[in-house]
């Protein structure tokens, strides 16, 4: 067994341990901090597969942004310390069933493919995947419309946000 | 490769041939190599703070006309050590009600999240922990993990004035990092790579003279990630205690302190990194060790211009900051990208000299334009408060009688 190899094995049971403690733990602060452990789990997966952009990428945005943002709204939640709630809503039984059969699925398919069995193939370490991926986002037979329309709707929800805000101002004063 | 030319890659070549002598499996070797650079790199960077103390001490002592620490050893350099011994003495107290893992994660986070910086420097030409294609990306990140620190404290505290405090500094970083990641594109637009050894590489002239504008953003962007006045909302004493770390006591309140010093000369030395042409100067290509000292003497100039503004600026009020922020720094960010990104496009293929000054020129005139905008006809004399003459002391005091000794 490689090195890579336990360092894979760590980091997945790492993340799976942690997204299940995400829904398992009382405290939602705790399961923000859990989210946190397990997007860092998949920034290592990134970073053993050689796409070390995304793995920084993965904390930047992920850790860096969205878990901080996710903090705030559990900070504004009420009954967020409160540990007395039972854990599970009713009909808990209908999304474990469905995540049984996705994950059946997944396993079947992946399972089944061809190059199930293939090692990890060593990239040759050059930026030029990256310049690659970077052409690609501005390329008409690329990925350009999809991007375009991605930036089209943060601005719209950035336009929208201030809105919002300025009209409570309004009310305020 | 001789001792005297590069004596830190000698010693890193000489403990990589020992570790290499050793009989162990493939693979091995380098990993522990790593693991010793690190653990080398982080304490000799652990140990600097005690001087950085003494040295952050001594000049806000003179800016204040005092004279900072002088009781122990030469010019009181072992101040800092006897401070240090202290706190490693004073007792861990836990509060009441804190919640156990946030509360003793934040103050490793938040000095791990600094040192990880310096794994991405290069300190000269042949010294640097690892060349990393998205070197500035990485800085980015690892701040965001500084941020989580302070969140944690303050959450984990289970003190009303913590949570303040640690809601301010993250409403505070997450704005200032607008402006920083806006203005560390200019230099990744000019030398066309992320990764720090490449952009000092392609620094010539330094960025500074290409891109004063942005440079000028951002340092005060970095200024404003180390929170440090006059950005200190997050630690306002006389509103909010000390803020975050106010639950904090002994070697815990120790690591945030340790962590904002280090942040502070961190932050320097990026910004002679990415602006001030790293360890570039005469002769640094062949003699490496020459880079290093000038790595040094250009981070502790920048490092004085930092305390410098610590030491003589008040501090802002938050809607100030946040004015400054989005309605400044962020538009002339913008801005300074698109014209510099036009610019350089234009002069594609000319002199290189004529780059250069075109360059300055354009952004000057977009920081003398910036400054009219802002100022907008504002007049800039406010009421005279108290009259004109100061007091001075002379012989005719009161409480001196004549006669007693003090002559005019």
């Amino acid at each position: 067994m490689s090195g890579l190899q336990v360092v894979f094995l760590i980091a997945a049971a790492v993340t799976i341990f942690s997204g299940v403690m995400v829904v398992a733990s009382r405290k939602m602060m705790h399961s923000a901090l859990w989210l946190i452990l397990s997007l860092m789990g998949v920034a290592v997966l990134f970073g053993s597969l050689q796409a070390g952009f995304f793995a920084i990428v993965q904390i930047l945005v992920y850790i860096g942004a969205i878990s901080i943002l996710i903090i705030f709204t559990v900070m504004l939640t009420r009954r967020m310390m409160d540990e007395g709630h039972p854990g599970l809503i009713k009909g808990w039984w209908l999304p474990a069933l469905m995540g049984v059969i996705l994950f059946g699925l997944l396993a079947v398919f992946i399972s089944t493919w061809d190059n199930f069995q293939v090692m990890l193939n060593e990239l040759p370490a050059n930026p030029e995947n990256l310049a690659g991926f970077g052409a690609a986002l501005v390329d008409p037979a690329g990925y350009v419309i999809p991007f375009e329309v991605a930036s089209v709707l943060l601005l719209a929800a950035l336009v929208g946000a201030i809105y919002i805000a300025v009209e409570g101002k309004e009310k305020a004063g | 490769m001789s001792f005297w030319r590069d004596p830190i890659v000698f010693i890193i070549n000489w403990v990589k041939g020992l570790l290499a002598s050793i009989p162990w499996g493939p693979g091995w070797a380098t990993t522990v190599g790593f693991v010793i650079g690190a653990f080398v790199l982080a304490a000799g960077a652990m140990f600097f703070v005690v001087f950085l103390i003494w040295y952050e001490r001594k000049l806000i002592g003179r800016f204040q006309d005092r004279f900072g620490p002088n009781r122990l050893g030469p010019y009181g350099l072992f101040q800092p050590i006897a401070d240090m011994l202290k706190i490693f003495t004073k007792e861990l107290i836990t509060p009441v009600g804190v919640d156990w893992v946030a509360y003793n994660l934040a103050p490793i986070l938040s000095v791990a999240a600094v040192l990880m910086m310096w794994a991405v420097t290069p300190f000269s030409k042949t010294f640097f922990g690892v060349n990393i294609s998205v070197g500035i990306l990485f800085l980015i990140a690892v701040g965001g993990l500084g941020e989580l620190g302070i969140l944690l404290a303050g959450w984990g505290s289970n003190n009303k004035y913590a949570l303040v405090g640690a809601l301010r500094a993250i409403a505070q970083l997450i704005s200032y990092e607008v402006p920083f990641v806006l203005s560390a594109l200019v230099p990744v637009m000019l030398s066309g790579s992320m990764s720090l050894v490449d952009i000092v590489e392609a620094q010539q002239p330094w960025y500074i003279l290409v891109a004063p504008a942005a440079a000028f953003i951002f340092f005060i962007a970095s200024v404003a990630e180390t929170g440090r006045a006059p950005f200190d909302l997050a630690e306002a004493e006389s509103e909010i205690v000390a803020g975050y770390n106010v639950e904090y006591s002994g070697l815990k309140f120790g690591m945030f302190f340790v962590g904002e010093f280090l942040h502070a000369f961190t932050a320097s030395f990026i910004f002679v990194t990415v602006f001030l042409g790293g360890w570039r100067g005469p002769f640094a290509e062949e003699i490496p060790v020459l880079g290093l000292a000038y790595f040094f003497i250009k981070t502790f100039v920048v490092y004085f211009a930092l305390i410098l503004f610590r030491g003589t600026n008040p501090r802002f009020r938050i809607d100030q900051m946040m004015d400054l922020n989005w309605k400044v720094l962020t538009p002339l960010s913008l801005v300074v990208i698109m014209v510099i990104a036009l610019v350089n496009r234009l002069l594609d293929g000319s002199a290189e000299w004529l780059r250069v000054i075109i360059l300055f020129g354009v952004n000057m005139v977009i920081i003398l334009i910036a400054e009219r905008l802002i100022r907008g006809g504002v007049k800039t004399t406010g009421p005279e408060i108290g009259s004109r003459q100061r007091p001075v002391a002379s012989p005719d005091n009161v409480f001196i009688h004549p006669g007693s000794g003090a002559k005019g």
